[in-house]
């Protein structure tokens, strides 16, 4: 069979219409099924999320309203009170208004009110899980990199355990800790250090691959040694791209520090879970609206610097 | 090789300032990070109490979880009365109802041997004595004073407290001797009963021996076939529990689905809406922008929290935690996407007269759709890891399973069977979106 013969043999304007047309249909034919296999997943997925649920959509959807009325405080500023632990007149004994009583202080009348305290410990738990991660994803990341590892077993080796770092559930590594170090946040950082190990060091060797090998045919060139080469070719190009994905990871770190805290780790996660489950409306909104700012400044802040290390690069789709 | 001289030198400094004189904070500003983070460090280390917390933390728990996860073991107790042993195994455990384990000898002088790893590692025992033997070593244990007393040395895996006499046969067990009974643990390598738990017909039973009953066996449970007796026994397994486990798994993967998927379809034309090439009030792209980072910053959980107070802890707050969080996240993701579009494309439908949704669905979709397909599957599989954390704040899902699982302290095994079904779950949505993403823009971008 010539190449021709397998080329339908377009002879006319006609033709060319015609199987463009079925071009056309054959590729909505399977947007369509791929539509239709994507709804039939979504409503039977509905349906088995709401059979499996403790309560049904609708009849449970009253009282997300009788939730949220429970929500709004009687007086708007026990939630300023609660925030800064300033006495309530509201406070009749009992723990739903005696925020005075978590006041910690630090130097005479001086107080760091108890939520900015556990807020602290949450936003440090990100930050040294951050720090540890780069610090160790750094060096992983140059050996699991195809253009500068320096041997390629242990390239794939390195590569499959970042991956198996990456999918470790989190909570297992913070259940097992918290087991033999006590509840605390210690072992959320163990948990998210170890996540973002894997985590940073795909990105970053990623990076790594995309590098200009210029410069490092020139350190060969001059017989520099692998870690030469490493220090002195890649890591200059590299390094505000490794800032960014490092400060991208901070902002997602202080919300699983969030979540690790309410599933025992301590800190401002906690202290929301037990608020909201007692039903106590002033505190629930006072945390609420501390964990909103920080973790918006936190980005807002991480978007800026970004943008300054690596420019509007930082926004790019990559996640 | 050209040799520079003092003066080429110095003309080369004065043409290029920058590189020789730098700012006194360029030049200094990586020893000023590596010190800064050094103090950090030391404050954390203050802050965290991290040698009190390593000091005072159980580590002997670590061997123990950790040999649970691969490993199960076997308690069993033999009562001294007058002459008689009576050996009792706790009901349910892994060796069955009715257990006449080959580890137990009856010896002819009515003494009873427990190999707790073969002869080596045993204890033999009458209702006057016991004789501890491991590490080329035995001890002998005086029973008939009220109390068991040890004469002569002993040695380092013997503990001699005031009601029993304890010795630590290592992985494989331990041995604890009491003035009226002996207790055994004894460990075994494997997961038991993991098929079939000892309340079932087929407990037991080899592959092939299964393999019969349910083909060819006499019915057991009259009205039913053998092969759903099966099934369902394997389902319904006391300690494993395959059926519950998988169900949550599938509990969580539909989590992360449900809000994935609504997230998207929600935040798709809002982002047309807040991308400012497209949108151009800036007030309409600013506010969807900064309601994008609100869902985005009130976080899955408080939102999560939430949920589970209003709808009963179950996958369908999860799923209403993630929608938000993800429209908030893919909001965003597409929004970014659509500012960064080629225009010519676009001109090129509206030169054509088009109105603007057309130009929209002709001139602009093409190029961020494949993009967007990828950017939601990423979403979806990270979620499935989201998913399973805010599960055990009560929003259902394997994540609940989890941390009950922990909470209890001793089934690890159980912990280390979902973390295994997990990880076989995370790799297989890994590769299948990363297949579908490399058809979608032509390579694999994660």
């Amino acid at each position: 069979m010539t190449f021709a013969d397998s080329q339908p043999q377009l002879q006319s304007s006609h033709d060319i219409a015609e199987s463009w047309r079925k071009v056309v249909a054959r590729r909505r034919m399977y947007t369509g099924l791929g539509l239709l296999v994507l709804f039939i997943g979504f409503v039977g997925s509905v349906r088995f999320a709401d059979e499996s649920n403790a309560g049904h959509f609708f009849d449970r959807l009253p009282h997300l309203f009788d939730f949220l009325s429970w929500l709004v405080p009687k007086d708007w500023s026990d939630v300023w009170r609660a925030l800064f632990d300033i006495a309530s007149p509201n406070d009749k004994g009992g723990q739903e208004f005696n925020f005075d009583l978590g006041r910690v202080y630090i130097w005479g009348d001086f107080y760091i009110p108890e939520y900015f305290e556990l807020m602290i410990i949450t936003f440090n738990v990100a930050l040294v899980s951050t720090i540890i991660g780069f610090i160790f994803a750094v060096p992983l990341s140059f050996m699991a990199a195809r253009n500068l590892t320096p041997s390629n077993p242990l390239r794939i080796a390195v590569k499959r355990f970042m991956e198996f770092l990456r999918a470790f559930p989190e909570i297992v590594i913070a259940g097992l800790f918290s087991a033999i170090l006590s509840i605390g946040p210690i072992a959320a950082i163990i948990a998210i250090s170890l996540h973002c190990i894997g985590a940073l060091g795909k990105l970053f060797y990623e990076v790594i691959e995309n590098v200009d090998m210029r410069s490092d045919e020139g350190m060969r060139s001059v017989g520099a040694s692998w870690l030469e080469r490493v220090r002195f070719a890649a890591l200059p190009q590299v390094l505000p791209n490794f800032m960014s994905y490092a400060l991208l990871r901070l902002e997602i770190n202080v919300r699983a520090s969030t979540i690790i805290g309410a599933v025992g780790g301590g800190g401002i996660g906690e202290e929301l879970k037990l608020s909201i489950s007692r039903g106590f409306g002033a505190k629930t909104l006072a945390l609420v609206l501390l964990l909103f700012v920080t973790i918006f400044a936190v980005d807002q802040f991480s978007a800026w610097l970004r943008r300054r290390l690596v420019g509007e690069n930082a926004f790019l789709l990559k996640h | 090789m050209t040799i520079i001289d003092a003066r080429q030198a110095e003309s080369i400094q004065e043409r290029y300032p920058e590189v020789f004189q730098r700012s006194f904070f360029k030049r200094f500003a990586p020893l000023l990070m590596v010190i800064s983070l050094f103090l950090y460090g030391i404050y954390a280390v203050w802050f965290f109490e991290i040698p009190k917390a390593i000091s005072e933390g159980h580590w002997e728990r670590v061997g123990i979880y950790l040999s649970q996860w691969v490993s199960y073991d076997v308690q069993a107790e033999f009562r001294l009365e007058g002459d008689t042993i009576t050996p009792k195994y706790p009901r349910f455990s892994p060796l069955g109802n009715d257990p006449n384990p080959d580890w137990v000898k009856q010896n002819s002088d009515r003494t009873v041997t427990v190999e707790i790893r073969g002869p080596s590692r045993a204890v033999t025992f009458s209702d006057t004595e016991a004789t501890l033997t491991a590490h080329g070593e035995s001890v002998r244990v005086e029973l008939s004073g009220g109390k068991p007393t040890v004469s002569g040395n002993i040695p380092p895996w013997v503990s001699v407290y005031d009601e029993d006499v304890v010795a630590d046969m290592g992985f494989a067990g331990e041995v604890r001797v009491e003035a009226d009974r002996v207790k055994i643990r004894k460990r075994f390598l494997g997961w038991a009963n993991f098929i079939f738990d000892p309340q079932s017909p087929f407990f037991g039973k080899s592959i092939g021996e299964v393999m019969s009953l349910v083909t060819t066996g006499p019915q057991i449970e009259p009205g039913r076939s053998n092969l759903s007796l099966a099934i369902d026994n394997f389902l319904n397994n006391g300690e494993w529990q395959h059926g519950d486990v998988w169900v949550k798994l599938l509990q969580t993967i539909i989590m992360a689905f449900l809000g994935t998927i609504l997230g998207a379809v929600v935040s798709f034309p809002l982002a047309f809406l807040a991308a400012r090439n497209i949108t151009s009030s800036r007030l309409v792209n600013q506010s969807f922008k900064r309601f994008f980072d609100f869902l985005r910053s009130v976080d899955m959980l408080i939102w999560a929290l939430f949920f589970t107070r209003a709808f009963g802890p179950g996958p369908l707050a999860g799923s209403a935690a993630i929608f938000l969080t993800e429209t908030g996240t893919l909001g965003k993701i597409y929004s970014e996407g659509l500012e960064n579009i080629d225009d010519k494309p676009r001109e090129g439908v509206q030169s054509t007269g088009a109105n603007h949704v057309l130009v929209q669905r002709y001139g602009v979709m093409p190029q961020v759709v494949p993009v967007m397909i990828s950017q939601t599957l990423y979403q979806w599989e990270s979620n499935i890891r989201g998913a399973t954390i805010i599960g055990a704040v009560g929003a259902g899902g394997i994540g609940l399973k989890l941390w009950e699982a922990m909470r209890t302290n001793k089934n690890w095994e159980n912990v280390a069977y979902m973390v295994l079904l997990i990880l076989l779950v995370v790799f297989i949505f890994d590769s299948i979106s990363n297949a579908l993403r490399s058809r979608l823009i032509g390579k694999p971008q994660h």
